[in-house]
């Protein structure tokens, strides 16, 4: 079994899986059961200022997106920051940690803007030993209208000028969580850097509305017939997550910049595709919140099988890996030509291919009064609709054409040649460059 | 005291909770988290092969994603536009050899989308939560006479009052609801459900139903069409074909239709005699009821005996397997020669058959079996006409259910082409309706 131990900004610990600050973390209780269940690594729910604590709803915090069979495809909250005494979280923490020397623990803090309130608290987390600290600059409901969480992570300036005064002010690694409530990524995260921030963390939760109680015209979840946007989060949120974590990882301002990956890891996989465009790590809330704690181990040894299978004896045999394969729409090689192919064989006859292209593509694809379905390949663009709504995997698949051979649709000879949009004849630009 | 070792044929062969587990629901209805777990299994296929499947075509995958998206009543009312009798489908229908044998998802991993089940749903949620879903239009003073109030009639009834035509159904028996009512086995259509769905039917109004008036019986197919502007005969099949074997008077030998029509209305099972060791002769749906549910009864052994191989017999292999299941023992390519007995019947005796060249032929091996009850399920044959012409022993029609006179129609069971299925009589007689509606409009 490939060796799952990670080291994430020097902090090491026996696997990349760590629990997102969040609900499960809030408590000493959670996370000794946390640790126990072997999670790598957690956030601890984030801690605001000595003082009056916290208030929360009373109602439900949660509301959630189901896909068949009540399977949770997305969760959001309206719950805010620790609800429960600074000196009782730090407490807390100081203990959990002289327990678990091996796994990581991070405090994830969020305090208002200003330098003295972090120079008030950064003492007093480091005096509990935890491995780091993560400023929660994403929380995007409550704390947000009250100027901290999302409502600096939406602004650069403020990320830089708190991560300045955090290198400042602690002597351990600080990551910066960044919220996805913007509009291009690599700004937050290139001011975070440039405030000094030993990583990024994200995505943390999407500003949303979950659904709306047709009965009361209420959004959900309700409280007292009132809704309020909440943070949106798990499986359904992962490709937002995916394409700013890629965006950070390919940009030549951040690059080499760790990066913890968040955002619907639900299984050993999700994990892999996270680390494979650039995260040293990932972090956990939705999936365990669905599940349990328990799941951490089909997560563990799922990556570790699949390092066998790929021969990689460490994460860092694959981190980044993808990477290089992310670019932009312009340099993606038009000279590449693909034709869907239906397997008879495997094809139970459903149509769905067919009434997808028909109706809403290329009309390439041709029914039989027997409902046989083949392909056009003079109509055929390899959009790939078809495979996507295929019931059955792997029954339609794309077979690339070979360079020498005619394309039926375009009547040109397949080139071997790679060429892309910026050197294309219909390219104004191109052209204009000539 | 029940006791099922009584011999000869006896009443009260199982005790009370037992006949009631025996002849419970044969599939409890989808409760609604099971209902949207079988609903999201639908592919919602293109020109789906399971509507094709359907007599009646119902839009299968347009219900199914109604069910999905919470609003079962509105699938309900999807499928009560193509099949009235949807509810009473969705129990009865040998679906495995309609719809559920034609879904992509039979063919791919063997377990189609339950869709009978899924039809029970919707339509038991809309007959339990709302009245009739449908509305009456303006009457159009026209009237119709139909001949049989069983799924045909009824349908055609159905069909013919929404289009604000006055329709009188004239039925033989007692109630309404024909072999709903009298025939198909108990535990497919629990709690008097052919009952209350011929009383939902009736909520459209402009029906009046007629019972105790037989055709040839005082009714008379000239005196209908001089006091309607059309006529429906669904009459259905009222004999039974004989064995025509030495011994076939001997008591005990018995209709397997009259068998499961007075089961049916029997008050209370425990008073049905049924005999300790009973033979069914037959391969269809018939034969399987009648010998199910006498071993539900508690008869001690059951056996059915078909005069070909099973690849041949009419009844379904999941009602074969069904009948399996509680004990009764199929036998196949057995013709009976001869009923023995002193008076009443004590064995019957069956010749093994061969089949070459097409035809069936007795091998000379013969075997008897003890037998205290003998039911004849071979078929069932016309027995009223109305003296319109005749294909294959039915009543011969064209089109949608036009026989040889003018102004009448025919559909169901009586009438020539299509399945003897509950299903396929509705369709027949929903086509019929909008044809007699169309020739009474113009």
């Amino acid at each position: 079994m490939a060796d799952l131990t990670t080291t994430f900004l020097g902090i090491t610990s026996p696997n990349p899986f760590w629990l997102a600050s969040a609900p499960p973390t809030d408590k000493e209780y959670n996370v000794r059961r946390a640790f126990e269940a072997g999670w790598g690594g957690v956030v601890w729910k984030t801690i605001g200022e000595d003082g009056p604590p916290i208030v929360n709803v009373n109602g439900p915090r949660y509301g959630v997106v189901y896909g068949a069979d009540r399977r949770v495809l997305g969760l959001n909250n309206i719950e805010l920051i620790t609800d429960r005494p600074l000196e009782v979280n730090l407490e807390e923490m100081a203990r959990v940690k002289a327990d678990y020397p091996d796994r990581a623990l991070i405090a994830s803090i969020m305090v208002p803007c200003e330098e003295e309130a972090w120079k008030r608290i950064l003492p007093r987390v480091a005096e509990t030993g935890v491995d780091g600290i993560e400023l929660n600059f994403g929380c995007p409901h409550g704390m947000s209208e009250r100027g901290m969480g999302a409502a600096v992570g939406q602004v650069p300036e403020y990320i830089e000028m708190v991560t300045r005064w955090c290198k400042q002010n602690y002597d351990k690694p600080v990551i910066v969580k960044l919220t996805p409530n913007i509009t291009d990524i690599r700004y937050p995260a290139r001011a975070a850097k440039n405030g000094g921030a030993d990583a990024v963390s994200l995505i943390n939760t999407v500003s949303s509305i979950t659904s709306v109680n047709l009965d009361t015209m209420s959004p959900e979840p309700s409280i007292d017939g009132k809704g309020s946007h909440g943070g949106y989060c798990g499986p359904a949120v992962k490709p937002i997550a995916l394409n700013m974590v890629a965006d950070i990882a390919r940009d030549p301002e951040t690059a080499g910049l760790p990066i913890s990956g968040i955002g619907g890891v639900t299984t050993w996989r999700d994990a892999a595709e996270y680390m494979s465009l650039g995260a040293g790590n990932v972090q956990v809330c939705t999936a365990a919140m669905t599940y349990g704690f328990r799941i951490v181990e089909e997560m563990k040894r799922g990556l570790s099988q699949w390092m066998d299978e790929k021969g990689y004896t460490s994460t860092a045999d694959f981190i980044g890996r993808a990477v290089p394969n992310v670019t932009d729409w312009q340099y993606l090689n038009l000279n590449y030509v693909a034709k869907a192919k239906i397997d008879q064989d495997a094809c139970i006859k459903c149509g769905r291919c067919y009434a997808a292209c028909e109706d809403t593509s290329h009309q390439a694809i041709s029914m039989s009064p027997d409902r046989v379905f083949e392909v056009i390949d003079a109509e055929c663009v390899a959009c790939n609709l078809c495979v996507d709504v295929c019931p059955v995997e792997d029954c339609i698949t794309m077979v690339p054409m070979t360079p020498g051979e005619v394309d039926p649709r375009t009547g040109k000879t397949v080139e071997a040649d790679y060429a892309n949009w910026t050197t294309h004849p219909n390219n104004p630009a191109a052209q204009a460059a000539e | 005291m029940p006791d099922p070792m009584t011999q000869g044929i006896a009443a009260g062969r199982l005790d009370a909770t037992q006949i009631a587990r025996n002849f419970d629901d044969l599939h409890a209805p989808l409760a609604s988290h099971e209902a949207a777990v079988a609903a999201d299994r639908c592919y919602f296929c293109y020109d789906a092969p399971c509507v094709t499947a359907c007599p009646t075509a119902i839009d299968i995958p347009l219900f199914i994603r109604q069910i999905q998206v919470g609003q079962p009543e509105a699938a309900a009312v999807t499928i009560f536009e193509q099949n009235i009798l949807g509810g009473m489908c969705a129990r009865v229908c040998p679906t495995e050899t309609l719809c559920e044998e034609a879904c992509v998802r039979e063919a791919a991993e063997g377990k189609p989308v339950e869709i009978g089940r899924l039809q029970r749903y919707a339509t038991d949620t809309l007959m339990a939560r709302q009245g009739h879903p449908f509305v009456r239009a303006e009457p159009t003073g026209k009237t119709v006479a139909v001949v049989g109030a069983g799924p045909a009639g009824l349908a055609c009834a159905h069909r013919l009052a929404m289009k604000g035509h006055d329709v009188t159904i004239f039925e033989a028996k007692g109630k309404p609801g024909g072999l709903n009512e009298y025939g198909i086995a108990a535990y497919k259509t629990v709690d008097d459900f052919a009952g209350r769905e011929v009383d939902w039917l009736m909520g459209i109004g402009g029906i009046t139903i007629e019972t105790g008036q037989a055709l040839g019986e005082g009714l008379s197919l000239d005196a209908l069409r001089a006091d309607h502007d059309a006529v429906f005969l669904a009459v259905g099949l009222g004999g039974v074909n004989a064995l025509g074997v030495e011994g076939e008077a001997r008591d005990g030998v018995e209709d397997a239709v009259g068998f499961i029509a007075d089961l049916r209305q029997a008050r209370d099972l425990r008073d049905l005699p049924v005999g300790r060791n009973v033979v069914v002769i037959g391969g269809g749906m018939t034969a399987i009821d009648a010998a199910l549910q006498s071993r539900l009864l508690g008869a001690e052994t059951v056996t059915i005996a078909y005069r070909r191989g099973r690849d041949r017999m009419p009844a379904s292999r999941y009602e074969q397997d069904l009948a399996a299941s509680k004990g009764v023992r199929l036998m196949f390519n057995v013709m009976p020669v001869a009923v023995h007995g002193n008076g009443s019947v004590a064995e019957i005796e069956l010749e093994y058959t061969a089949e070459r060249n097409g035809s069936l032929t007795g091998t000379g091996e013969t075997l008897r079996l003890p037998a205290d009850q003998v039911f004849k399920a071979i078929g069932q044959v016309l027995t009223t006409d109305g003296g319109l012409e005749l294909a294959c022993g039915k009543i011969a029609v064209t089109g949608a259910g036009r026989t040889s006179a003018d102004g009448v129609w025919a559909g169901g069971d009586c009438a020539s082409g299509g399945d003897d299925l509950t299903v396929t009589a509705v369709a027949e007689g929903r086509d019929a309706a909008e044809d007699i509606h169309g020739a009474l409009i113009g």
